[in-house]
């Protein structure tokens, strides 16, 4: 069954944290909000489990209002950024503290625990404290801890924002796989798109409380709604006004758009491109040379060029534009346009 | 210019110069005179004996006297702990206004001088008295209540800064995980609470066992605890063996639970801390909100009481008490006056607060360096060690060793008005270190190593890094040695003379004489006194240094 959040405020003493926010999270689907930091996100998340009282909207999931559900009746397990192990119980007895809420025979609990630490790759470490893991080792255990009961729906609230890089890849991967294999409905607050690109499969963007845009995970990100989305989502730039007419002159020539984002492989160097520019910078990596060039006309944008075929600094080259790498934003918000006829 | 090794030896001198000096006064005016006591104890007439100890151990009366310290006190104890733990929850746990008044008057109690409690608690209690219709004047149940009042602000403070530090969202997650708010109280909750709640009863339990003015104003001759019994035994019977005897029992026990709560606190694992403010309180609160303002409510019931009957006299209103300080009580039961006393308490209490704090100071200042060899740290912590001894030995101990060993050479004190600041100042000392101590030790080394990189002396360095981290420490321990040394009761009522009793002496005197009008005389001194110690509490609370009576 799906969650719906329709038209759902929060506020703390007078300051509206989550400002009438629309939210579909599907049967199935791992759906992640993604927003800086103070953006609202993690007190949605909240008030989804019931921690927070909104001030006004409705929480349903399926057809049931939530409204008077308190938090220990929904059946939706949070997991924290630290995974908020029970300090004074050993990994096993964190496990199964679910289990044992449920009154379930001791046998079963202790499968289930060698089932969870199995899937989450912990087989073995029934015995530790908490005290004695890595960090990602304790999300790992938090996590078995939200899926042991199998619950209704998981709400993660930065799962690996807290764990150093190599390691936050690597669990993003796997827990990737674990929510598909476990197939729990899942709805996830970061502030990092590449944590969200790599675990989630729906997304929406919120910034100051409001849920800015929403959809499939290709579809938000191959259609930002606005210049600070695009930059959000990833997008190394974006061009408007007379630079965005030159660059749309080239490459579309029949389009209208003003305004359009560039990721960081947008131009590339190419001694057949239509632009031309000067090389400013170039640091290279095994993957290809990233170059800061600035492009007659559109000012200094980035680039990359093939390691095969280094380009100086300082040299003037020839740059091709690749569509599949930019996005057009849809025409500036009505309300400027207002603004701007009262004038 | 100096080899560095000359340096090196140079600053150690300075630094063995400067232990010293504490080492010193702490042997002339507690070891000395404690272990005069003990010896009194043990070579009864200059042989060693301790056959009169183990006489005095297997007395009815000292059983009836050690089972009534024990009974009182761990019922206090849970007495305090039952009603103080919701109320810690409520003042640090949720968020609403009004709150800091009452996270202030429930600490009130606290600072109060006991004998002022033990008043308040009389005429509360007294056939006359508002409550005199239960019958409690004379019963155990009026100490118990007493040590209760006293010790309840112990709990709510401990528990309640514990409380403050565990982070909310390890029970939100075992909520999230299907537990009620009952279970997650049970299984994350307490469980996290225990150390804290298992603190603060062992430092209740303390407090009640060795309470002093308390019991001896409300037990009278008839309730007696191993304090009152060994200050009994000293004036009344002038039995020194048995009192020496109790009091190297107390010693033992007392030194022992020290010892434990230190030991435990040690091996309680590290919290998470997290710094967030509390929640507004929800409808299932209620109660625990109810239960607190009934706390509250109960803790102001014998002050107000006392207020209102210190401004009483013959069933109208008047201020007939208050002018009565300026006399020496009906039947001249004092032989100086109240106003005088009090003047002589402030001379007193400044006089203990500035030795205090220099000795308590230099001993913080000693402790809070961290030295690189570990025969260094080992010394370091021994005299860290030592000048807590004074909390392990009771004042009245404390008293009793002066009386008997510094009148005579080498060192008679006897005339001396130095004799009670002096032992208020022993009291005083562990509190003022445990009040700088972690203060100066919470400096980073390193700003004092920059300091010191960028061409400061090391009067320069104390002067730039030091002081303006640890003035606020300095002055809140001054106080709080002030406050101390103004409601003193246990050892003072040893050393003070009759002709120049301090105020807390002055209001057992009164309340020792019969007669209504002294009383009434009493209860406006007592007003009189916390007042001051109130106000300078106030002070002190306002300096916000958080290590202000952590024990």
């Amino acid at each position: 069954m799906s969650l719906t959040v329709r038209d759902l405020t929060v506020a703390f003493d007078g300051t509206v944290a989550v400002d009438r926010v629309d939210l579909e999270v599907p049967a199935g689907s791992v759906t992640a909000v993604l927003g800086p930091s103070g953006s609202g996100k993690s007190t949605l998340l909240r008030a989804v489990a019931g921690l927070e009282s909104p001030a006004s909207g409705t929480i349903r999931y399926g057809d049931e209002d939530l409204a008077r559900v308190p938090t220990h009746r929904r059946g939706f397990a949070l997991m924290f950024q630290d995974g908020q192990l029970f300090p004074h119980q050993s990994v096993a007895r964190n496990i199964g503290y679910p289990l044992r809420l449920r009154r379930l025979p001791s046998a079963r609990i202790a499968d289930r625990i060698a089932e969870l630490l199995d899937l989450v790759g912990l087989a073995g470490f029934g015995d530790r404290t908490p005290a004695t893991l890595s960090g990602g080792e304790r999300q790992r255990v938090a996590l078995a801890r939200s899926l042991a009961v199998e619950p209704r729906m998981l709400l993660l609230d930065e799962p690996l924002s807290a764990l150093d890089r190599g390691l936050r890849e690597r669990l993003a991967t796997d827990l990737h796989d674990i929510l598909r294999r476990a197939g729990t409905t899942t709805l996830l607050v970061t502030h990092d798109h590449e944590e969200a690109f790599a675990i989630a499969d729906r997304m929406a963007v919120m910034r100051a409380g409001r849920i800015v845009q929403s959809g499939d995970l290709a579809e938000v990100w191959a259609h930002p709604t606005d210049a600070w989305a695009a930059r959000f989502l990833g997008y190394a730039g974006v061009l408007s006004g007379e630079q965005a007419a030159v660059l749309r002159a080239v490459i579309d020539p029949s389009g209208s758009w003003t305004e359009v984002a560039l990721r960081r492989s947008a131009l590339v160097v190419d001694p057949d491109g239509p632009l031309s520019g000067v090389v400013l910078a170039a640091r290279v990596s095994p993957e290809q040379t990233r170059l800061e060039v600035d492009v007659d006309g559109l000012g200094t944008i980035a680039a990359v060029a093939d390691p095969a075929r280094p380009a100086a600094v300082g040299e003037r080259v020839r740059l091709a534009v690749r569509t599949d790498r930019l996005a057009t934003l849809p025409e500036t918000q009505p309300s400027e346009f207002r603004h701007l006829s009262l004038e | 210019m100096a080899r560095p090794d000359h340096a090196l030896t140079a600053r150690r001198l300075g630094t063995a110069a400067l232990a010293a000096v504490p080492l010193a006064v702490l042997g002339a005016f507690f070891l000395y005179p404690v272990g005069g006591m003990i010896q009194r104890g043990f070579w009864p007439d200059g042989a060693f004996d301790p056959g009169g100890v183990l006489d005095v151990l297997t007395r009815d009366r000292v059983h009836r006297v050690l089972w009534f310290t024990v009974w009182t006190a761990g019922l206090s104890t849970i007495l305090a702990v039952v009603l103080g733990v919701p109320t810690a929850f409520v003042l640090h746990r949720l968020r609403f206004p009004g709150q800091r008044l009452l996270r202030t008057l429930i600490v009130v109690p606290f600072v109060l001088p006991t004998v002022v409690v033990g008043v308040a608690f009389r005429q509360l209690i007294a056939t006359s008295g508002p409550l005199g219709g239960l019958g409690l004047d004379g019963t155990p149940a009026a100490i118990v209540a007493a040590l209760v009042f006293f010790n309840v602000s112990v709990v709510v403070r401990t528990v309640g800064a514990f409380w403050e530090g565990i982070d909310r969202r390890t029970e939100e997650a075992a909520a999230t995980l299907g537990a009620s708010p009952a279970r997650v109280f049970l299984t994350v909750t307490l469980p996290a609470l225990a150390p804290a709640v298992a603190s603060a009863a062992s430092v209740v339990f303390l407090f009640c066992s060795t309470s002093f003015g308390i019991v001896l104003t409300l037990g009278g001759l008839r309730y007696a605890n191993v304090e009152t019994e060994i200050y009994l035994l000293t004036t009344q019977e002038l039995d020194l063996t048995s009192a020496a005897a109790l009091s190297v029992l107390q010693i033992v026990v007392v030194t022992g639970l020290l010892v434990a709560l230190h030991r435990a606190r040690r091996t309680a694992p590290p919290l998470a801390r997290a710094g967030e403010s509390g929640r507004s309180p929800r409808l299932r609160d209620l109660p625990l909100v109810g239960w607190t303002v009934v706390v509250v409510a109960l803790l102001m019931t014998p002050l107000l009481s006392l207020l209102v009957s210190s401004l009483r006299t013959d069933g109208g209103w008047s201020l007939a008490n208050y002018r009565a300080l300026q006399g020496t009580g009906a039947d001249n039961a004092l032989l100086d006056t109240a106003t005088h006393a009090l003047q002589r308490s402030f001379e007193v209490a400044v006089q203990a607060a500035g030795l205090a704090l220099v000795l308590g100071t230099i001993v913080a200042f000693l402790v809070s360096r961290r030295p690189r060899s570990a025969g260094v740290r080992r010394l370091s912590a021994t005299f860290d060690g030592v000048f807590m001894l004074p909390l392990g030995v009771s004042a009245v101990t404390l008293g009793f060793g002066f009386l008997i060993t510094l009148n005579r050479p080498p060192l008679d004190l006897r005339t001396s008005s130095l004799l009670v600041p002096i032992a208020q100042a022993m009291v005083a000392l562990p509190l003022v270190v445990r009040t700088v101590a972690p203060v100066l030790s919470s400096i980073d080394p390193r700003q004092r190593e920059a300091a010191a990189s960028l061409g400061a002396g090391p009067a320069r360095v104390l002067l730039a890094v030091d002081l303006p981290h640890a003035w606020r420490a300095l002055a809140a321990a001054a106080g709080f040695a002030f406050a101390v040394s103004l409601g003193e009761f246990g050892a003072t009522s040893f050393l003070a003379r009759d002709d120049t009793p301090t105020m807390p002496v002055v209001i057992y005197q009164l309340i020792s004489h019969p007669g209504s009008a002294n009383f009434g005389m009493a209860t406006a001194a007592a007003v009189v006194l916390a007042a001051a110690t109130g106000a300078v509490m106030l002070v002190v609370e306002r300096l916000r240094v958080g290590s202000v009576g952590a024990f």
